[in-house]
């Protein structure tokens, strides 16, 4: 495709870095990615593909905007409390960029649906909040050959890794959903605000840079960090060959659909003197 | 000996000391949420506690993150 006189105009910053140029900003604007979940993550990963001129973006979230959500969703606008998620998301991405193609999923990723959403797309972002959707999106990735972006965040902690095809996979680190009465998620045990941006900022970078096809990815790296200390680490995470999915002898052949965690935590499960990062 | 523990170096005065030993030094309060790698290699978790370390082992711990949208 060319570029119009305004989109010239418009991702001119894009144009002019060398290492994305006319060509780099022709593979974003022919790109497609899947963002699954509109949240805390998905937020700002949207807003920053929206704008840098992702061809189409896909959003996945079977949720409306409740009030809590807009300390740290800023896609979702006070306007917008009982509105769809995806809705409020697609007409932002609209405003942001009319380039940009949005298709909407108002469900949830389940084992028998995900296959068949995430096979018309680059790269998958995951910007979920609990751990039987991550675990089905790391799964379905890897049988898919598709790469994705895995994001987690607590309190005022975040962790991303990418996952391309044949590098380690989530599953490599964390075998399995955690024991699901200790689980705390954002309602249950908090999160800054400005973190969720963090991560969900380097999760749409990631995304970029697969694109243009420039520089490392955060393949076979957890990017962990702390924001109270303002703290970054970059863990190597080599595959495991143990690991139930993509190791020597897999056990796991086919998706599943784990068990929704209810929300009937207890904040202090997690004692918020542990150290996350 | 000498443990790094992410990255940071940590003295220990035990003669012996396991993985599911230093996660209590660590005040790490439940090892389920927790994924150890030992110089690069993941531990199974059935194995935290007959894992021995030894001087200028590295260790990671990686916590179970969720986050993210929620409801
Ligand atoms: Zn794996």
């Amino acid at each position: 495709m060319e570029f119009s006189d305004e989109q010239l105009e418009r991702y001119s910053r894009h144009i002019i870095l060398k290492d994305v140029g006319y060509e780099g900003q022709q593979r974003i604007a022919s790109g497609s990615v899947l963002i699954i979940g509109a949240g805390g993550l998905g937020a700002p990963a949207a807003l920053y593909l929206a704008a840098a001129g992702v061809g189409k973006i896909g959003i996945i979230d079977g949720d409306v905007v409740d009030t809590s959500n807009l300390q740290r969703q800023v896609i979702h606008f006070t306007q917008d409390v009982n509105k769809p998620k995806v809705q409020s998301a697609k007409e932002k991405i609209e405003q942001i960029n009319p380039d940009v193609e949005v298709v909407t999923f108002r469900k949830i990723v389940l084992a028998d649906n995900i296959m068949d959403i995430i096979k018309d797309y680059d790269f998958i972002l995951d910007g979920t909040d609990n751990f039987p959707a991550k675990f089905l999106i790391n799964d379905a990735c890897f049988f898919a050959k598709k790469a994705y972006s895995h994001g987690g965040i607590l309190r005022f902690n975040g962790q991303t890794m990418t996952y391309t095809p044949g590098n380690t996979c989530y599953r490599c680190i964390f075998n399995s959903p955690p024991p699901k009465n200790l689980v705390p998620t954002c309602s249950q045990a908090g999160v800054l605000g400005a973190v969720a941006g963090i991560l969900g900022t380097i999760q749409a970078a990631e995304v970029l840079k697969y694109l243009i096809g420039k520089g490392q990815l955060l393949t076979n790296k957890l990017l962990t960090f702390d924001a109270l200390n303002m703290q970054f680490r970059n863990v190597a995470v080599s595959k495991n060959r143990n690991c139930p999915l993509c190791g020597q002898q897999p056990s796991i052949r086919t998706l599943m659909n784990y068990e929704q965690p209810v929300c009937d935590i207890k904040q202090n499960n997690i004692s918020s003197g542990d150290k996350v990062c | 000996m000498k443990i790094k523990v992410n990255n940071k170096v940590q003295e220990l005065t035990e003669e012996r000391i396991t993985i599911s030993e230093l996660l209590v030094k660590n005040d790490v309060e439940m090892p389920e949420m927790v994924s150890v790698q030992l110089n690069g290699e993941f531990v199974k978790k059935e194995k935290f506690e007959v894992t021995v370390l030894k001087d200028n082992d590295e260790v990671d711990f990686l916590y179970f993150m969720g986050g993210g949208s929620l409801i």
